[in-house]
């Protein structure tokens, strides 16, 4: 273990100032974002994750907005084990009928201000599963959304650009 | 007992014979599963029939039974434990009821209110989790009963995220069914188009070009590997130990970004295709899948090394959530979950198919039964899955990457089934095609199925602190289950 510390101490981080060659340079919108989270939340907005009948697709692109390479949390973004601690719920999948009251029940326990991602195509408009009678179509179709980030599953980039692009709108809001 | 003459050879080749069987050639599958002669492999309803999968692991064969059926059938999961869940699916779907079964609660049906299994004794409290999840991982429920702080019984329930993918499938073409193979399981998105271009080629008896069955083991081991490095730093992470999450994020971004050049998409969604594979892998990708791979290589000796060397993390993970090898092998689990219990079935070995009849690979097997084994099981997977990248990109066929699928010759329709060794273990799919070529009916069989009930018996008489370990070492699919 000692190796591995000591290799880190020693190495630059991989954190990537663009983490994608060629890429709209992620670390100008890491700046923009903090820029904009200090005014409006003071330095931190923090997300739930609410799984509402998606593939585990979403969720593991979610995951990698955590590796050392996107690095979440140098924007102030962090994730919550309770909605009752978050600014932002981040819904993945279609919302199954079985799932509808647990995502019912999970807004109404954020506090307000909230705002709701939905992640993922299946979050838009039931996806691929549209027409299933066993879901109830996209994320609106239950809670509010402010904002939805396409993708099937969305890059990590692309979940981090939608949250720039939500802070955009809840500053117009506010 | 007779089961359906499929010899392994032509299994995925062959379209399947539809011979419907007599109440008592069921009733001897159920005595042979019972007896552990024989293996579940997939139990699903349909119009007004039942059917079975079942393995004969000694001969290495897989038979198919169909029992026309009405309203009701003769359970098999009063006989056979491993079968009650299905059973409970098939009557929610397909109202057909199981009859003589021990538990009749709805499965993945969620209208009514859910009783949950009385529990008796002394100082007993009850702790709910879910459906919603204090991580970021998929809805289920738990229900713990503990005596202090050990946990006395797990009842799940399952089904939040039943989609009704095999609803949507039937009457679809062919493409909309191999999309929405690929979201049953967002993680295992190559193993289960794999499997459904399978069981379409087997029924139609078109197999698919030697490059592009290359060119699907490339996709399906870069999938096992990154699953198994996300696996083993989220266990690890689970035990507080994060540095090993760090490092093995770092691997499995590496493998992403390398299969997203490669193929156009981070996890290979919709690369496989019936009759081949859409995109064919250029020098570029090849290039690429070998640095990143060059790089898992030269780091997992370390990751090894830190793995067994540090106490404190093989404190929480050796001898937590055993599960018996006799279970494992009654249970049919595939995957890390059974070879860690000493169950070596893998079906790229015991039921090849192509390319890995041609590939030198050695099926890791541990007989801890416990977190640790199930760590290592992981590893000495991810060694051989690199083997077999190295030996899949060194020796990539000419020739064209996609056949043209001749509709099924037979005026009655065509079926075949698929069997793909996806990370978590083996992915069933039983297509039914009609006469028209369009999807008459299509079951795809999760691993979970047959793993989800152990997770109830490994977590018996440890602590509910360690339930996430355990849990994250399983790794369950509740959307692959839930469907």
């Amino acid at each position: 273990m000692r190796k591995f510390l000591l290799q880190g101490l020693m190495s630059r981080p991989l954190t990537e100032p663009a983490p994608l060659p060629g890429d709209p340079a992620v670390e100008e919108l890491g700046r923009a974002l903090q820029a904009r989270l200090r005014g409006r939340l003071g330095r931190s907005l923090t997300i739930r994750a609410v799984d509402a009948g998606s593939c585990n697709g979403c969720e593991l692109e979610i995951h990698a907005l955590a590796n050392p390479f996107y690095d979440l949390e140098r924007f102030g973004l962090h994730f919550a084990a309770s909605p009752r601690h978050a600014d932002v719920l981040l819904v993945t999948g279609p919302v199954t009928r079985n799932m509808a009251e647990a995502l019912r029940r999970t807004y109404t326990a954020t506090p307000d201000p909230k705002w709701v991602v939905a992640a993922g195509d299946c979050a838009r408009d039931g996806g691929c599963f549209a027409g299933s009678p066993a879901i109830l179509g996209g994320v609106a179709a239950v809670v509010p959304v402010d904002l939805h980030v396409p993708g099937c599953p969305p890059s990590p980039t692309a979940l981090l650009q939608g949250l720039l692009a939500l802070l955009d709108r809840a500053a117009t809001r506010a | 007992m007779d089961l359906t003459p499929l010899a392994n050879a032509d299994l995925r080749s062959t379209p399947l014979r539809r011979d419907h069987c007599t109440l008592s050639d069921w009733s001897t599958a159920c005595a042979a599963l019972e007896a552990g002669k024989l293996t579940l492999l997939a139990l699903w309803g349909e119009a007004a029939a039942v059917r079975m999968a079942l393995l004969d692991e000694g001969a290495g064969r897989i038979g198919v039974l169909t029992l026309p059926a009405e309203t009701a059938f003769p359970s098999v999961g009063r006989h056979h434990p491993p079968a009650q869940r299905l059973e409970r699916a098939v009557a929610d779907l397909w109202g057909l009821a199981p009859a003589g079964a021990p538990d009749a609660r709805p499965w993945l049906g969620h209208t009514a209110p859910y009783p949950f299994l009385p529990v008796e004794g002394d100082s007993l409290h009850q702790v709910p989790v879910g459906p919603v999840h204090a991580g970021i991982i998929e809805p289920g429920h738990f229900r713990f009963t503990a005596q202090g702080e050990t946990v006395v019984r797990l009842e799940e329930r399952l089904g939040y995220v039943h989609k009704g993918i095999e609803a949507l499938m039937t009457g679809a073409g062919l493409a909309r069914g191999a999309e929405l193979a690929g979201r049953t399981s967002g993680d295992s998105c190559v193993a289960y188009q794999w499997a459904f271009a399978q069981a379409a080629e087997a029924a139609l008896a078109c197999p698919a070009p030697p490059r592009a069955q290359h060119i699907r083991a490339v996709l399906a081991e870069l999938e096992r590997l990154a699953n198994h490095l996300g696996d083993i730093g989220a266990i690890c992470n689970d035990a507080a130990f994060a540095m090993m999450l760090a490092q093995c994020s770092i691997l499995r971004e590496r493998l992403l970004r390398a299969t997203d050049l490669a193929f156009g998409h981070r996890m290979g969604k919709d690369v496989i295709a019936p009759g081949g594979v859409t995109r064919d892998l250029t020098p570029d990708g090849v290039a690429a899948l070998e640095a990143a791979l060059a790089e898992v290589a030269g780091r997992l000796p370390r990751l090894v090394a830190l793995y067994d060397g540090t106490a404190s993390l093989q404190d929480r993970t050796v001898g937590t959530g055993r599960l018996s090898p006799d279970l494992a092998r009654q249970f049919g689990a595939g995957g890390f979950v059974g070879r860690a219990s000493g169950r070596s079935f893998d079906t790229r070995r015991a039921l090849p198919y192509a390319p890995y009849d041609a590939l030198a690979f050695a099926v890791a097997t541990r007989d801890g039964g416990c977190v640790n084994a199930r760590v290592w099981v992981r590893f000495d997977e991810v060694q051989e899955s690199l083997g077999l990248l190295s030996q899949l990109l060194a020796s990539l066929p000419g020739g064209p990457v996609r056949t043209d699928l001749l509709p099924a010759r037979a005026t009655e329709g065509a079926e075949g089934i698929g069997l793909v060794e996806g990370f978590r273990g083996d992915v069933f799919v039983h297509l039914a095609l009609g006469p028209d070529g369009r999807i008459a009916r299509c079951h795809l069989r999760d691993p979970s199925w047959f793993q989800w009930p152990l997770l109830e018996a490994a977590i018996e008489g440890n602590i509910i602190a360690d339930f996430p370990l355990c849990n994250k070492s399983f790794n369950c699919s509740y959307s692959g289950h839930d469907l």
